[in-house]
């Protein structure tokens, strides 16, 4: 995806966007911004003018808390602009590799965190089954999530090899 | 109230299984008709999940939901991030009906379709607004005197425009019902900052994600409070298994016992620390342990 069509699906999340006066409020409301390199207000700058955002580490580095989203005096929607843009580089290609993980075990066990026998000592401790009522003790939601994981192809979206 | 399917996620049962207990056994004290919602899958995250591909999200989410639907009980959901998920993902598909269509493309292929019949409640919200914190202090048997840090983590009450829970720079509906079992709810700077742990951070960079921990958790030790008290296991993951890992890495102890609201509510139902799993954490303070035998 180049570019203009960046811009368009940005568009689609915040028209805002482009009245963003540079206030910075984002990135003073950002507690990621404190200790990290992520400056949000340069985010929203650069998802207007600048490629180098689809390919910018400091995307990853927003735990979409909605602060500045929630404080920005134009209403402009940063977090969910910073979710899009996200999504425009995964289906580039660009994924980072404990992302893959997570994905992966989603695709495997249902669950992003699944099970482990250290917990499962714990459940039995507490009097409980170890296993819970999720798709851990059900194969057939199991199969039924994975169906509609592959239905959306999200197996291919996440699978190893596809780094740019 | 609507009768209810308790929904897990991931880090309830697989991590945390004391506050999948502590909540079994608030819901049952309370006397709220719960089943277990069988099957279900993880939400999907929202920060992840919502942000690699939206179609996934939310097919995933819809089919967590149709459970519930089938059972014709509203979702109950305790953490944030699978209220964030769930609750989204249902009011997005209950106003689109093109993109309910489109999701209901996907979950054909097992038989099953988005029908927009329930509703997503999150433990916290659904305590205040079907409860209140007033029948709660009347309903326990041993009140808890405990200083409480509490937590409420960013997706309970944002974004405020799906949220509607009131102000997000200053809610007070949490820490009544943190009152309500005779705990006391204390103030801290940056309460309302995130734990550092959303939107993949601390999967994908987690040197990153344990300095905002360090900051909110050096705010909670100036206060001097027993404890902090979370709706949101993967805020409560954050805080237990961070400070080990903080201890490890950046060579700083808080030693600050964290409990979910279930577990501060159990407690004050009579049950032991034990019995909710508040000792199978990674910090185990004993001054805590302490604390709580002198006020029985």
């Amino acid at each position: 995806m180049d570019q203009t069509d960046a811009a368009n699906v940005l568009k689609d999340v915040s028209s805002e966007l482009l009245t963003c006066m540079q206030c910075g409020t984002c990135s003073g409301s950002c507690p990621s911004g404190r200790y990290t390199s992520m400056v949000t207000r340069k985010i929203v700058r650069m998802a207007r003018v600048n490629k180098r955002v689809l390919k910018d580490i400091n995307l990853w580095m927003c735990t979409t808390c909605y602060t500045c989203q929630e404080r920005c005096p134009r209403q402009i929607k940063i977090t969910d602009a910073i979710l899009a843009i996200r999504t425009i580089t995964v289906h580039d290609g660009c994924i980072l590799p404990e992302h893959r993980r997570v994905s992966q075990l989603v695709l495997q066990y249902g669950h992003a965190v699944p099970i482990n026998d250290a917990v499962k000592q714990k459940r039995k401790k507490l009097g409980m089954e170890a296993l819970p009522e999720t798709v851990h003790k059900y194969p057939d939601a199991l199969l039924d999530v994975q169906t509609i994981l592959k239905s959306c192809k999200f197996d291919e979206l996440v699978a190893e090899g596809q780094e740019e | 109230m609507k009768k209810l399917s308790l929904y897990l996620g991931c880090i309830t049962p697989n991590r945390y299984p004391g506050i999948e207990k502590a909540t079994k056994l608030c819901l049952d004290k309370l006397n709220i008709d719960w089943v277990d919602l069988k099957g279900a899958s993880c939400c999907p995250a929202p920060g992840v999940f919502r942000s690699f591909d939206k179609t996934t999200w939310l097919t995933l989410a819809s089919r967590n939901i149709i459970l519930s639907e089938e059972m014709e009980r509203d979702v109950l959901t305790i953490c944030n991030g699978c209220y964030a998920s769930l609750a989204d993902a249902n009011r997005e598909l209950k106003e689109d009906h093109t993109l309910k269509k489109s999701i209901n493309f996907h979950l054909d292929t097992i038989g099953k379709s988005f029908k927009g019949s329930v509703d997503v409640r999150h433990i916290i919200e659904l305590f205040y607004d079907e409860l209140g914190p007033q029948k709660i202090t009347k309903m326990i048997q041993r009140p808890v005197n405990l200083n409480v840090a509490l937590h409420y983590g960013c997706h309970l009450v944002k974004p405020s425009a799906e949220r509607k829970l009131g102000s997000t720079e200053n809610p007070t509906f949490f820490d009544e019902l943190i009152e309500a079992t005779g705990a006391k709810s204390i103030d801290y700077p940056d309460k309302m900052v995130c734990c550092g742990a959303g939107g993949g951070v601390r999967s994908a960079l987690l040197d990153q994600s344990l300095a905002m921990l360090n900051h909110k958790l050096a705010r909670i030790k100036e206060a001097g409070v027993d404890c902090i008290v979370n709706a949101c296991p993967f805020c409560h993951l954050q805080f237990d298994s961070g400070q080990a890992e903080i201890k490890e890495k950046l060579g700083i102890e808080y030693n600050i016992p964290v409990l979910h609201y279930s577990q501060l509510l159990g407690l004050a139902f009579g049950y032991s620390p034990q019995e909710l799993g508040i000792d199978l954490n990674l910090i185990t303070n004993n001054e805590f342990f302490e604390t709580l035998k002198k006020s029985d």
